[in-house]
């Protein structure tokens, strides 16, 4: 990939410690650890409500008599979390003036993504010129949204605009004493997003944090918070195709997302976290919570995601359906090249009449990487006429990867129809030499064919990002076919 | 167009191409005929470039470049199509997207502008026609849940869209009924022309009665150990290759 070690061990080298601090309010950053002080000052450095605070120390006391999970199929080093900064206010990125001060590999990867130069310049903290004055775009943007009701904001901005709205859905879907990650994100939270949809409106473009400018430095322990009201659709991104890199190798994000009575959310992430190099070294822990309810009779929540980056990703993006009629859906693609471990999947419990989900897992391993799929289909007493497609395809590429599958099914109810296929296979010299004699290259052979595999989670995507998301997996992918 | 001079071939340890001699002028149709096992398909994969044969002897001339020389991909876009005998499915990939990714593969490198959708779409319809393929099968996955006629009738398709100034057909006849045969054919007629050539693979006669040959070559063991007109096919035909084996055995003693 882009980045070598090296650099991003000065990164690392480059920032700056303040060992023997603990409560100076005007600093920048907490010391490394994590004990009741360091909660109270972060909930202080955002100037945060009482109650909020009060609910950060409840999620430390229970993350203190947690147990890290052992159970995923994934293996790394342990982490000491008594070594991790957990706060530290976003620093305004270097200015370069101009392009030819970028790292020239990470230039050649914008240029394979096809990336605009403008474009490039902001990802990269070029000083953009007056033509692309994203500010403004951001304006006509807002000002559009506020018009129909609709709150998007960062997730700090909500906690002192709409109090009312994170009290009542805060943790209402991953309480904090889920999991050990997610207890983690709620002591330390740093940042994220907040979305509100109000009854009966169909938010008119795409929500991406890519609006959000304040958002550019997304933190190691992100929030998210959607809620489509009743009858309130929203189609919500995340990530960017992009390279992203960040010092801190620990992320714990959590999301959260309610959709009420005939609700939609769509939620679609593109995930190119720093993989590490091709011998494991650095790269980041992708540890996070999803999860999403469709709380409202016919609501329905769509989650579809493209992991290509990380060093580990363990990830499983949920739906409660408790409103009968409802509908889950969970499109994944998930690649693990070199040393890369990805163990996602996904959970739909069924709890409400005639609920229906569906999943569409496609694993892609090549060089070492190992992929697991982990996926639990749990049909309640009351889910009278549940119905789930499951379908979990693997593709391996080379002899020294591997692919893994551990589906759950749970059923309480005798009417549920449950459906599971599964496939493996291997992109086959033959497919290759098909290609390569209608003349095309091996490196658009494996494309193509990897492309294929993918269609019918990237035709999931917003038309945009779908495009994206091709090219990034023929970059992740690099190399793997000789 | 093409000139192969004592062309050898193995695969892993066995030496399957002793020894191959063949011209190949402009506008010319040579059928290479032989029982199973004689080393055919071994001919039409090692011209394509597949790199499970290794050529041990022997050089290949094509339109003045040294063929073994090029990736298979740069042969292909070099005008050197092989219609395969088991064409490869490529699940999700849409066949009019595939070719026409082939298509511009090979306008660029000829330095011509790419063809967008719509062009393609225009041009590849009129194609489509000539073989007299159900024009669905240009919206399905390339190949996929086709019948085995219809992967056929795909492959002269890919031919006609792609234009080469070579055609290999390695044993399209193969598992054709008499009426995909003669589609089959129709569409290799209609493709003939003074400066395209085609190596037409077979095992057996009947598909020589659609597509006439100007040569007909008798591959045993590796050699080419017989060539005549089209009526050599006849004769074969009538009374197999055991014929021309014991001539062989004959030809050696004496």
């Amino acid at each position: 990939m882009s980045f070598t070690t090296d650099t991003l061990e000065q990164d690392l080298k480059t920032q700056e410690y303040k060992y023997g601090f603990i409560t100076d309010i005007e600093a920048d950053s907490a010391p490394p650890g994590l004990n009741e002080d360091i909660v109270r000052f972060i909930s202080a450095k955002k100037n945060e409500p009482e109650w909020l605070l009060e609910w950060r120390l409840k999620a430390f006391a229970k993350w203190k008599t947690m147990r890290e999970p052992k159970w995923p199929n994934v293996s790394y080093p342990p982490i000491s979390y008594q070594d991790i900064i957990y706060y530290s206010a976003p620093k305004p990125k270097k200015v370069l003036n101009s392009l030819d001060e970028v790292d020239p590999e990470l230039l050649a990867t914008f240029e394979k993504l096809g990336i605009s130069l403008d474009e490039q310049k902001r990802l990269s903290g070029v000083a953009v010129d007056a033509v692309f004055d994203s500010v403004s775009v951001v304006t006509t943007f807002k000002e559009k949204l506020s018009e129909l009701g609709i709150i998007f904001c960062s997730f700090s901005e909500a906690v002192h605009n709409h109090p009312e709205l994170i009290k009542q859905y805060l943790g209402s879907v991953v309480p904090y004493t889920d999991n050990y990650f997610a207890a983690l994100n709620s002591a330390v939270f740093s940042d994220g997003s907040f979305v509100y949809i109000p009854k009966g409106v169909r938010c008119p473009m795409e929500l991406s944090t890519y609006f959000r400018i304040n958002a550019l430095n997304t933190g190691q322990f992100e929030r998210t918070l959607i809620i489509a009201e009743e009858g309130a659709y929203v189609s919500y991104l995340e990530g960017c195709t992009a390279p992203m890199r960040d010092e801190n190798q620990l992320h714990a994000a959590v999301v959260e997302l309610v959709a009420q009575k005939n609700g939609t959310i769509k939620y679609s992430t593109v995930q190119n976290w720093y993989p590490g190099d091709k011998e494991g070294k650095g790269g980041i822990y992708n540890f996070v919570t999803k999860r999403g309810i469709c709380k409202g009779d016919n609501s329905k929540i769509t989650w579809t995601q493209v992991e290509t980056g990380s060093a580990i990703t363990w990830k499983y993006p949920s739906c409660i359906l408790q409103g009968d009629n409802s509908v889950g859906e969970f499109y994944s693609v998930a690649v693990t090249n070199n040393m890369q471990q990805a163990d996602t999947g996904t959970k739909m419990v069924h709890v409400g009449k005639n609920t229906k989900s569906t999943i569409v897992s496609k694993g892609i391993s090549a060089g070492k990487g190992q992929n697991t799929y982990r996926g639990l289909v749990k049909i309640l007493k009351k889910a009278t006429n549940a119905h789930n497609y499951s379908q979990c395809d693997s593709l391996l590429m080379g002899d020294r990867c591997g692919a893994h599958t551990f589906p759950y099914i749970e059923v309480q109810n005798s009417s549920a129809r449950v459906e599971h296929e599964a496939s493996t296979s291997k992109v086959g010299e033959d497919q290759i030499f098909y290609c390569n004699q209608r003349g095309l290259s091996s490196e658009d052979a494996v494309n193509l064919i990897v492309n294929g595999f993918c269609k019918e989670v990237f035709r999931e995507l917003p038309m945009e990002f779908a495009v994206e998301a091709q090219k990034l997996l023929g970059i992740s992918l690099e190399g793997s076919v000789g | 167009m093409l000139t192969i001079d004592n062309l050898q071939a193995k695969v892993e340890d066995k030496q399957i191409l002793r020894g191959i001699n063949l011209q190949i002028n402009p506008g010319e149709i040579h059928a290479i005929m032989g029982p199973n096992g004689s080393g055919k398909s071994t001919l039409a994969n090692v011209l394509a470039g597949r790199d499970m044969y290794e050529v041990n002897g022997g050089s290949v001339e094509f339109n003045g470049q040294d063929l073994l020389d090029l990736d298979p991909e740069v042969r292909a876009r070099e005008g050197l199509f092989l219609a395969f005998q088991y064409p490869v499915e490529i699940p999700g990939v849409n066949n009019t997207y595939f070719l026409r990714a082939a298509v511009n593969a090979v306008r660029k490198h000829h330095g011509e502008p790419e063809l967008d959708g719509a062009q393609f779409l225009k041009f590849a319809r009129e194609k489509a026609k000539l073989v007299e393929l159900d024009p669905t099968l240009m919206n399905r996955s390339v190949n996929e849940g086709f019948s085995g006629g219809e992967k056929k009738r795909n492959e002269i398709f890919q031919m006609a869209v792609l234009n080469p100034k070579l055609a290999i057909l390695d044993e399209t006849d193969s598992g054709l009924d008499i009426d995909a045969l003669r589609i089959v054919a129709n569409g290799v007629n209609a493709l003939r022309s003074p400066d395209r050539s085609f190596l037409i693979v077979t095992h057996y006669q009947r598909l020589l009665d659609y597509i006439v040959p100007d040569f007909v070559h008798v591959l045993v063991d590796g050699r080419i150990v017989k060539s005549g007109g089209k009526e050599l096919a006849l004769e074969l035909e009538e009374k197999g290759y055991a014929w021309v084996e014991e001539e062989l055995l004959a030809g050696a003693i004496a």
